[in-house]
C-alpha cells in the first residue's frame, strides 16, 4: 500500500534537499565574495609598513594603520574592562534567579539592548560622556564597545551556566558548600569556556563597530598618548579613507578591512577550537 | 542575633554509638506549592545503622530524604514543616544555617554527579578545601582515607590527577561517596544510589554501605527491594505521601503490620 506514493515521496524529498542545500550555500556566498574581493584588492597593499607606520598624507605613496590597529586594540580592551565584569556578573544573576518577575525585566531589557541601532549607543555615549568632558576621547569609545558588550556577554553567560547540569549545583550545595563558592568554584568553573566563548565573540562583533566610535573615539592620524585623546580605530580608518577620493588611500581601506576581517575569523576559529576542547572532555 | 559558628552545630561523635538516635523527624510534612508531597511523617533514625525508605514512585521518598539536609531550600516553591533533630539539634531552628547542617549530613545522588573540571583527588577533597581547608597533608590522608573507605583506593591511587569523568559509572559514584565522606558527615544520605549501575558495581556499592554503617549512619532510598531486606537494619515504607509503617527490616520483609506494606514487598503492586 506504500508502493504507489513513492515515487511522489521521492521527488518531494529531492526537491526540499536541493531547496535547503541552495539556501545553505547562499548563506555562504556573501563570505566567500567578501573574502575575494578584500584578497583581491587590499592584500597588494598589505605590508611591514602597514602594519608599523601612521599613516602618509595625501600624495606621499606608502604609510600605514599602525596607529589604527593598536588604537582598535586599545579600545577593545578597555571595552573588555568594563564590559565583562558587568556582563558575567549581570548573567550569574539571571542565571540564579531564573524565573523572577524582575530577571524577565532584565532578560527583556537585554534582548532590546542587543537591537539597539549602534549609532544610538555612540550619541548616548557622546551625551553622557564627550560632551561633559568636554572632547572625543579613547575612553568614550571603550566605554561605548564595553556597553554594547554587556547585554551580549550577559545573555551568553546565562545560557552557558543554565547547561551546567543542577547536579553539579547540588552536589556541591550538600557538601556544605557556601552558594557563592558554588557559584564561582563549581558553576562558573563547570561553564568557564562557554563564557569565555561568549566574551570573545562579543569582542569579535564590536570590534568592527564603526558608527559609535565617530562619537566617541573620534579617529586620530597620529597616535593618542592619553585615554582622554582622540584615537584611530580602524573600522574608523577604513571608513575615512573610503570615502575620500583618492586611490591611495582606497586600497589602504581594502587593505584595513582585510585585515579586519582575518582579526574577526582568527577569533571565531580560536573559538572553535576552544568549544571542541570542551565537548572531546565531557564524553 | 546569635554568632553562627560550626560551634553551633558541633559534632558530638560520642553520642553517636550504636542504639541512640541520630535523627528524630517529628509531624514532617513538605508540600510544592499547593501540592503536599509529604504528610504528616513521624519516624527514627538509629545511629551506625541502615535505614532504608521504600515505597512506589512519587511517594515522597526523595522529598523526605531532601528534607533532612535541608535541601528544599533550593526550590522557592517549597514548604517544609515540623521537627527533625540531628543528635538533639533542631536542624530547622533559626539560628542553625543550612550549609553547616548539609556538613553534618551528606548526600550521594542518584546519577553520579563528580564535578567534570576537577581531578579524582580534587574530586574527593572539594568539600574541604572550599570550607577553607589548606593544611596538605590533612587534605591527603583525608583523599586516602576517604577513598579506602569507598572501596575506590585500589583502583585510582595511581592516578589520582587523572579527570574524575575518566572513570567507569560505578567508579565515578564511588568517587562519589568518598567525596561526601571526605567531609566526615554523621549521617550519609543516600538517593537511589546504585539505580543506575550495572549489577556488579550495585553488589559494589551494597557491600560498601554494609561495611561503612560501622561508622556512620546511614539513610538510603531504594526502588530495589532485594537491596533493601539485604542490607538494611530498620525500613521505613512511603505510600502516597504517608509514612505507612515502620520496623526491622525482618519485621517488614516477613511479617509486616499493614496489609498494603506486605502488598508492596511481595510485589503485588507499586
Amino acid at each position: 500500500m506504500t508502493a504507489p506514493n513513492h515515487r511522489w515521496r521521492k521527488f518531494k524529498n529531492a526537491v526540499v534537499q536541493t531547496l535547503t542545500f541552495t539556501c545553505a550555500i547562499l548563506v555562504v556566498t556573501p563570505l566567500l565574495l567578501v573574502f575575494y574581493h578584500l584578497i583581491r584588492l587590499g592584500f597588494s597593499s598589505i605590508n611591514w609598513a602597514f602594519f608599523t607606520q601612521l599613516p602618509k598624507p595625501v600624495g606621499e605613496p606608502g604609510g600605514g594603520m599602525a596607529n589604527a590597529i593598536a588604537g582598535t586594540f586599545i579600545l577593545l580592551g578597555q571595552a573588555a574592562v568594563f564590559g565583562v565584569p558587568v556582563g558575567v556578573l549581570g548573567g550569574v544573576f539571571l542565571s540564579e534567579n531564573g524565573s523572577s518577575k524582575l530577571t524577565w525585566w532584565i532578560r527583556f531589557a537585554a534582548d532590546v539592548l542587543n537591537g539597539v541601532p549602534s549609532i544610538t549607543w555612540g550619541i548616548v555615549v557622546y551625551a553622557l560622556m564627550v560632551v561633559p568632558m568636554r572632547g572625543f576621547s579613547a575612553l568614550a569609545g571603550g566605554v561605548v564597545l564595553g556597553m554594547m558588550m554587556i547585554p551580549l556577554v550577559m545573555r551568553t553567560t546565562e545560557e552557558v551556566l543554565q547547561l551546567v547540569p543542577g547536579g553539579y549545583r547540588e552536589a556541591a550545595l550538600a557538601l556544605g558548600i557556601a552558594k557563592w563558592k558554588t557559584i564561582v568554584q563549581i558553576v562558573m568553573r563547570t561553564a568557564l569556556k562557554g563564557i569565555v566563548t561568549g566574551v570573545l565573540l562579543a569582542l569579535a562583533r564590536v570590534a568592527g563597530e564603526t558608527a559609535p566610535l565617530l562619537f566617541t573615539a573620534f579617529g586620530n592620524l597620529g597616535w593618542a598618548h592619553k585615554l582622554t585623546e582622540p584615537i584611530a580605530a580602524m573600522p574608523l580608518q577604513i571608513f575615512i579613507y573610503a570615502i575620500s577620493p583618492y586611490d591611495d588611500w582606497h586600497r589602504q581601506a581594502w587593505a584595513g578591512a582585510l585585515v579586519l576581517l582575518v582579526l574577526v575569523l582568527a577569533v571565531n576559529f580560536g573559538v572553535r577550537f576552544l568549544t571542541r576542547d570542551r565537548f572531546t572532555q565531557r564524553t | 542575633m546569635p554568632e553562627i559558628t560550626n560551634q553551633t552545630l558541633s559534632p558530638e561523635p560520642e553520642r553517636k554509638s550504636a542504639g541512640t538516635l541520630a535523627l528524630t523527624v517529628r509531624h514532617l510534612s513538605v508540600s510544592f506549592g499547593s501540592n503536599q508531597v509529604l504528610k504528616n511523617t513521624s519516624l527514627d533514625v538509629a545511629a551506625r545503622a541502615v535505614t532504608a525508605i521504600i515505597g512506589p514512585s512519587g511517594c515522597g521518598k526523595s522529598t523526605f530524604l531532601r528534607a533532612i539536609n535541608r535541601m528544599h531550600e533550593l526550590t522557592p516553591e517549597a514548604r517544609v514543616e515540623g521537627e527533625i533533630r540531628l543528635f538533639g539539634e533542631d536542624i530547622y531552628a533559626r539560628h542553625v544555617e543550612a550549609v553547616v547542617v548539609r556538613r553534618r549530613v551528606g548526600m550521594v545522588f542518584q546519577k553520579s554527579n563528580p564535578f567534570p573540571t576537577m581531578s579524582i583527588v580534587d574530586n574527593v577533597t572539594v568539600g574541604l578545601r572550599l570550607n577553607g581547608v589548606r593544611n596538605r597533608r590533612l587534605l591527603a590522608e583525608r583523599t586516602e582515607q576517604s577513598l579506602r573507605m569507598a572501596a575506590l583506593w585500589d583502583e585510582v591511587k595511581d592516578r589520582l590527577h587523572a579527570p574524575a569523568i575518566s572513570l567507569s559509572g560505578g567508579q565515578q559514584q564511588r568517587l562519589c561517596i568518598a567525596r561526601a565522606l571526605a567531609v566526615q558527615p554523621e549521617v550519609l544520605l543516600m538517593d537511589e544510589p546504585a539505580s543506575a549501575l550495572d549489577p556488579l558495581a550495585t553488589a559494589k556499592i551494597e557491600d560498601l554501605i554494609v561495611e561503612l554503617k560501622k561508622d556512620y549512619t546511614i539513610v538510603i532510598v531504594t526502588h530495589n527491594m532485594q537491596q533493601a531486606a539485604r542490607m538494611s537494619d530498620f525500613t521505613a515504607f512511603f505510600y502516597l505521601g504517608e509514612l505507612v509503617e515502620f520496623d526491622t527490616t525482618a519485621k517488614i520483609f516477613t511479617n509486616p503490620a499493614k496489609k498494603q506494606t506486605e502488598d508492596y514487598v511481595t510485589g503485588r503492586f507499586g
